[in-house]
């Protein structure tokens, strides 16, 4: 009796091990083949500056009102350079068959969501960790701020809980990279709303208590939809 | 073809006539309000349409559930009934709220958390066909269908909190001279009636439509059916 | 419980559907342990649907289907270390080199000594010299060579090939033989379907037909000539 408990015990810290190490290996795949060529990441890079640039020009920020917009700028800004990289990061699984090598492999398939959903959560921090002393200095203002790196935190990892699942769905049909914005961008806009006014509130330095309720709604947003994603994702890669 | 099911033609009849009372008790029932005039009669069947919209909404996620536990096709259909119906009453929903918002408020929008939760509504439903315009595989289809309208589903409330939070900090409208346009009035037991009453009336109309459509994707798989059969 | 008697792949009444239209009919399947299997047939007669089966990536609509004792699709994950699979796509990344993709395989595979297998594997596929290359820089034949070492790397008892020989020229074709024959002769369990009769014809000792969902002829041969594989094969299909 007493064996065959140990051994499930033994099992179940075994499978959990090869769990872990699944998400690790295409966590660190991902990072390898990106960071040889970077062409995503300088794609998202490039792509992020452009749009902080013609916000430039089309909203005219004087001194006064960039305060009251930063946030929402740079909001809109991950929201779209955030689309090229989740396409490219589920692009790669689709050419040579690649989703089918990770799908013949034992573990099970929310190993693969995790792994994804971590690699493009580390490419779009990666990029918000560029955009963000870019905009302070051309802007003069002065962005080091920890409730506003929480937040983009927060905010990122709804942005790619929801996002790598709708990528992966997105990139089996016909119309692809033209899908995914219209996919994400209305379920997601709780994430981008409550993103926007958290932001704003530390930026401003506004009392916690009118930030909180933010915050709570990126919070319920994060938890609900990664659970959901774990549960429906093996849907989307079987057939 | 199969001949209409003799309830579903009852409840043809029954549709049309529940429309026809509710229409008259709307315009000759219910008193004119007091601060809005005539065009706050718009009010009953804008509501209606927005509860049917929501209703299939949430037919369209219970649906997908559904298929991807049982993964019988007759799921499909219905998720994609009910996201076709519910797109159509939420546009419904949002022009009805224009055209009540354009004399009351001398706006043609306003972004009032419910108007703005039922047109983030409709962009959901839209996606959601043209998700599976895209997608040749029939099963593939239907089970992308289903993840998007269960997430969907469960995006629609917080998209709504947000808003609502969001609204309590600009109360102010853009081009309003009312501070909390909002679209609130008391409503006297005749009024009560009659909203009830379309809510009713509106239910039952989505009931009707949806069987139909259900019955018109059972029609276009037998014929794809037929078509497959001549082919080999 | 298995024993040297029972099948190591039994297939009773598979049914498989895509949509509305049904590609297997009822197919009926054994292979025993160390046979090599050629499956041939038309085109849409069922036989990547069928091969997609095995290899756990596709659920059946119906039917028993049973690999080394393990069945599908409710002890999928057991069934998957167990077998390795080549496809016409060779399931590699291309931005990573040969070393790479197969490291990765190996973590995904919690495969022990790692470094070991995977010099034993460039080894028998004849990549070691460019195994720090990537495989974007590959031709079609290399990178069919490195899929099957991607295939062997957790010593799979039974291999699925699923047109392995498509796309590559003569020399190419030779190459991939030598290393399937290799591969398939450590006592493994192969099925493989393939256009290319005088490759099966090479290669297998049992020859399967599928035709319009089914298994319409089979036949044993450890030297079986090409000319006669062909006619077998026409009259198989023929037959319906």
């Amino acid at each position: 009796m007493s064996t065959a408990a140990g051994k499930s015990q033994i099992s179940i810290r075994r499978s959990f091990s090869e769990y872990a190490r699944a998400v690790w290996a295409i966590l660190w795949k991902d990072l390898a083949a990106e960071l040889r060529g970077r062409e995503m990441l300088s794609a998202m890079l490039v792509f992020a500056l452009l749009v902080i640039l013609i916000f430039n020009f089309a909203l005219e920020l004087d001194a006064k009102t960039r305060t009251s917009v930063t946030s929402g700028v740079l909001w809109v800004t991950f929201a779209f350079a955030g689309t090229l990289g989740l396409n490219r990061s589920m692009a790669m699984e689709k050419d040579r068959g690649c989703l089918d090598g990770l799908l013949l492999t034992p573990v099970d398939r929310s190993a693969i969501y995790f792994g994804k959903a971590l690699s493009n959560l580390a490419f779009m921090l990666i990029v918000e960790v560029i955009v963000l002393p870019v905009y302070s200095i051309l802007y003069n203002t002065n962005l080091f701020n920890p409730g506003l790196i929480m937040v983009i935190l927060l905010g990122s990892i709804g942005y790619v809980g929801v996002g790598t699942l709708l990528a992966s769905m997105a990139v089996q049909t016909r119309t692809r990279d033209i899908l995914l914005p219209i996919l994400l961008f209305p379920v997601v806009l709780p994430v981008l709303i409550a993103a926007v006014k958290a932001s704003s509130g530390f930026l401003q330095s506004i009392p916690m208590s009118e930030i909180w309720p933010w915050l709570n709604i990126l919070i319920v947003y994060d938890i609900i939809f990664i659970a959901v994603a774990f549960m429906v994702f093996d849907f989307i890669v079987e057939e | 073809m199969e001949p209409k099911p003799t309830l579903l033609k009852i409840l043809d009849i029954v549709s049309i006539l529940l429309l026809l009372i509710a229409t008259g008790m709307v315009f000759f029932y219910t008193p004119v309000e007091a601060v809005m005039g005539q065009v706050q009669k718009v009010f009953y069947f804008h509501v209606a349409a927005g509860w049917v919209g929501m209703l299939s909404f949430l037919a369209a996620a219970f649906a997908g559930i559904m298929y991807l536990i049982k993964s019988d096709r007759k799921w499909d259909i219905v998720g994609l009934s009910a996201v076709e119906i519910g797109l159509v009453f939420a546009f419904i929903n949002i022009i009805t709220g224009s055209i009540w918002a354009r004399p009351i408020w001398n706006t043609w929008w306003t972004w009032d958390p419910r108007l703005t939760t039922a047109t983030i509504m409709m962009l959901i439903y839209a996606a959601y066909l043209m998700l599976r315009a895209g997608i040749e595989d029939l099963d593939r289809r239907a089970r992308f269908g289903a993840v998007y309208a269960i997430v969907g589903f469960l995006s629609v409330p917080l998209t709504f909190f947000s808003a609502r939070l969001f609204r309590t900090i600009h109360p102010v409208v853009v081009g309003t001279n009312q501070p909390g346009a909002e679209g609130s009035f008391d409503m006297t037991a005749k009024m009560l009636q009659t909203f009830l009453f379309s809510l009713l009336v509106f239910s039952f109309i989505f009931a009707d439509l949806l069987w139909h459509r259900i019955r018109l994707g059972r029609l276009a798989d037998k014929v794809e059916q037929l078509k497959l059969k001549t082919m080999e | 419980m298995s024993s040297s008697l029972s099948p190591i792949i039994s297939v009773h009444n598979l049914v498989k559907r895509f949509g509305l239209k049904t590609i297997l009919r009822g197919l009926n399947f054994e292979v025993e342990k160390g046979e090599f299997v050629a499956l041939l047939g038309p085109n849409g007669a069922g036989k990547t649907t069928f091969l997609r089966i095995l290899a756990s990536l596709s659920r059946p609509a119906a039917g028993r289907v049973t690999v080394s004792g393990f069945s599908l699709p409710s002890q999928a994950a057991a069934v998957r270390r167990l077998i390795g699979v080549v496809s016409h796509l060779p399931l590699l990344y291309g931005d990573l080199t040969a070393e790479e993709n197969l490291r990765f395989y190996a973590r995904m595979y919690s495969i022990p000594n790692p470094d070991a297998r995977i010099n034993d594997v460039l080894d028998v596929v004849g990549l070691t010299a460019r195994r720090r290359d990537l495989v974007r820089t590959y031709s079609r034949g290399m990178q069919q060579r490195l899929a099957i070492g991607r295939a062997v790397l957790h010593d799979p008892e039974i291999m699925l090939f699923d047109e392995p020989f498509t796309g590559l020229d003569q020399d190419a074709c030779a190459m991939l033989g030598d290393v399937l024959r290799e591969v398939a002769a450590r006592s493994r369990t192969v099925v493989m379907t393939s256009h290319d009769l005088s490759r099966a014809a090479d290669l297998a000792s049992r020859f399967d037909v599928i035709s319009r969902g089914i298994i319409t002829a089979s036949a044993h041969s450890q030297d079986m000539d090409t000319d006669l594989l062909l006619s077998f094969y026409r009259d198989a299909i023929g037959a319906k």
